[in-house]
């Protein structure tokens, strides 16, 4: 993986992004999603991406999650700009370097938790336990132990609750290591209690190393983040940091479980 | 190998999460391949069949029928004439090289009696070289010789059906019979020889000397036929275009003349039936053929709603790193799995069928290997060859789209 060293000893930059724009449509019905937007994120970093629908941050995290190209501007992954890549350049990029979780789960119904974590072993360029190291199944396995499933790896997603369903797309997501994990609101489709505890996951892997990119609209859930940029008709209104985020577990030990 | 046995299994496992709906879909693949295999069962075996009852006609034969008769300006159609005569036999008999037996035939028929029983039946009257040629064993008993055909003799050869009809178990060789109340005496019993490819029983028949027949029982001075057996089957044809010849010399028929009698050779019987077993085989393969191509419809139908159905399947699936081929491979590997299932569960069904058929309706069927494999390759190039669309078309979304898709 190419990493780019600053010269002052800072982390290496994750993500690079400069005047990013994205344009849909053409002619008279073109909208104008993005209007320039540059930021950089660190390794280790946990950001918050907030906005009110038509922000423009759902485009932005498409165009963040490879999923989509920028019309004009650049887009550094890992110092790599994959903003003029193709279809299967992108899909690769996703396989390696990025884990989704999305609002609704999105794993896949009458599939065991072990096989939906496996998902993403099964597309990469070389896959997974062809030469020597664990089997796919058994990294899918680590990755559910280390979002505390590893009771639950046969259970399908209709006999798990929503938060162990993203607890479950989570191990999905880090299953490949990859260089970022990006949530978009993860935790839109949970109660108070159980979102509290996704943000406590994301604290742990954060507290571990891992790059966490959070879009949401809740402002008390941006603020388990460490960093706020806040996005306003296609623009960066904000980008400041969080002198003192909530902390999740700190919570949850103050208000046990209910009976 | 390790990717190629992890789509497969990706392909096992959606199929295995929606059990009724790929089991319908393998249906129309299980039907279609079942089909093809029981009709070229059936096809195979009805066309045995004929063969070996063209073989029971006997050794390369060569039947001679008299012309049609010409009446007042009219035409009474073949076999009605009187044109074969004894004298025929003796010059096909000792002119011709390429037959190797030539007995006349005259047919009549009557009322058998014996003690209480009676029966009727059709009697034949033949030459001594007339077993031969139809290659008809005498299980009990003997053929009778040239000078019971001399003497103008009462004596008979019985069927099997006549056997059983009459005698009931009785030795019935020596015993004397009635047939249109002159008594004869049964020299021989035939072997059993089975319904020809007409349906007639060719057991239900009484034989005795053509000169018995003629004379002392229908009082006709002509023959009904003439049967003849050539060398080989290679010399059918020679053997017959020299029996014309022989006998339209004989029958002193002008050069351009029309024949008074037709020659029909075992081959030409052959190639009739042949064609029509043929015809009959191709048939039900293009039947069962149309149920397969009609099973693949089902199956690109199936599997385009499941594309739609699992768009959002698809947009994760590319979300978490699938290329467009992964997703197109894994959407063939379906359909191909799926028709190779039912092409599997088809030749079961094919092969019961055709069991069921053999035991329950008595049709001779013979399942060919060849069929059996075909059967299959096509049901798996159908899977791929209608998996394809379906397949392309989920694996050109657009993850955002497909991610989006409620």
């Amino acid at each position: 993986m190419q990493e780019i060293e600053r010269r002052d000893g800072r982390p290496p930059v994750v993500l690079g992004i400069r005047d990013l724009v994205k344009v849909y449509g053409r002619g008279e019905g073109e909208v104008t999603a993005l209007r320039g937007v540059s930021f950089d994120v660190q390794r280790g970093e946990f950001v918050a991406i907030m906005g009110s629908s038509g922000s423009g941050k759902s485009t932005l995290m498409n165009l963040i999650g490879c999923l989509d190209r920028p019309t004009r501007g650049t887009y550094l992954l890992d110092g790599e700009d994959v903003s003029l890549w193709g279809r299967d350049q992108l899909a690769e990029v996703r396989s390696r370097r990025i884990g989704f979780v999305f609002q609704s789960f999105n794993l896949l119904p009458r599939t065991s938790a072990l096989e939906n974590v496996e998902l993403p072993l099964l597309y990469r360029a070389t896959p997974a336990g062809e030469s020597g190291g664990p089997s796919i199944a058994e990294q899918a396995r680590q990755a559910l132990v280390r979002v505390g499933l590893g009771e639950r790896v046969k259970h399908h997603p209709s006999q798990l609750s929503g938060g162990q369903q993203q607890r479950v797309a989570i191990a999905r997501a880090l299953v490949n290591q990859p260089s970022l994990l990006l949530a978009d609101e993860p935790t839109g489709n949970l109660d108070s209690r159980t979102s509290i505890e996704i943000m406590r996951l994301f604290q742990e892997l954060n507290a571990g190393g891992m790059t966490i990119i959070l879009i949401t609209h809740e402002v008390d859930i941006s603020e388990y983040a460490r960093r706020v940029i806040t996005l306003r008709d296609g623009r960066i209104l904000s980008d400041h940091p969080i002198a003192a985020p909530r902390d999740a577990a700190a919570e949850l030990a103050r208000a046990p479980e209910p009976e | 190998m390790t990717r190629f046995f992890l789509i497969l299994r990706v392909a096992f496992r959606a199929i295995a999460r929606n059990k009724l709906r790929s089991a319908l879909t393998c249906l129309g693949i299980i039907i279609g391949v079942g089909a093809v295999i029981a009709m070229v069962a059936i096809g195979e075996g009805a066309s045995s069949m004929v063969r070996s009852q063209i073989a029971s006609l006997g050794d390369n034969v060569i039947n001679i029928f008299p012309g049609s008769d010409y009446r007042g300006g009219r035409m009474m159609g073949g076999g009605t004439n009187s044109s074969l005569t004894e004298g025929d036999v003796e010059a096909l008999a000792t002119q011709l090289p390429y037959l190797t037996a030539v007995s006349p035939v005259v047919n009549t028929s009557g009322q058998v009696i014996f003690g209480n029983q009676n029966w009727s039946t059709q009697v034949v009257g033949v030459g001594v070289d007339y077993l031969t040629i139809r290659r008809w064993a005498v299980v009990k008993g003997a053929n009778f010789n040239p000078s019971a055909v001399r003497s103008v003799a009462k004596v008979a050869l019985i069927g099997q059906t006549i056997a059983d009809q009459l005698f009931q178990g009785e030795d019935p060789v020596g015993q004397v019979i009635r047939i249109k109340k002159m008594p004869f005496t049964v020299v021989g019993v035939l072997d059993k020889k089975g319904m020809n490819t007409w349906g007639r029983d060719q057991d239900d028949v009484i034989i005795v000397p053509y000169t018995t027949a003629m004379k002392r029982m229908s009082g006709q001075t002509y023959l009904s036929m003439i049967m003849a057996s050539a060398t080989s089957a290679a010399a059918l044809p020679q053997a017959s275009e020299a029996a014309t010849e022989l006998l339209r010399t004989r029958h002193r028929i002008p050069p351009g003349g029309t024949d008074d009698f037709s020659i029909r050779t075992q081959a030409d019987i052959q190639n009739v039936m042949g064609s029509t077993a043929g015809v009959m085989r191709v048939l039900l393969a293009v039947i069962a053929s149309v149920s397969l191509v009609v099973g693949g419809i089902g199956i690109m139908n199936i599997m385009l709603v499941s594309v739609t159905e699992r768009t959002r399947e698809i947009g994760v699936r590319m979300a978490v790193g699938a290329k467009g081929w992964h997703v197109l491979l894994q959407f063939l590997a379906e359909s191909t799995v799926l028709a190779s299932l039912g092409g599997v569960l088809g030749i079961l069904l094919g092969l019961l069928t055709a069991e069921l058929v053999s035991r329950f309706a008595r049709w001779p069927v013979l399942v060919s290997p060849q069929s059996v494999v075909v059967a299959f390759c096509f049901a798996a190039a159908i899977g791929i060859f209608f998996g394809f669309w379906p397949a392309r078309k989920a694996s050109q979304l657009d993850p955002i789209e497909a991610l989006r898709y409620e």
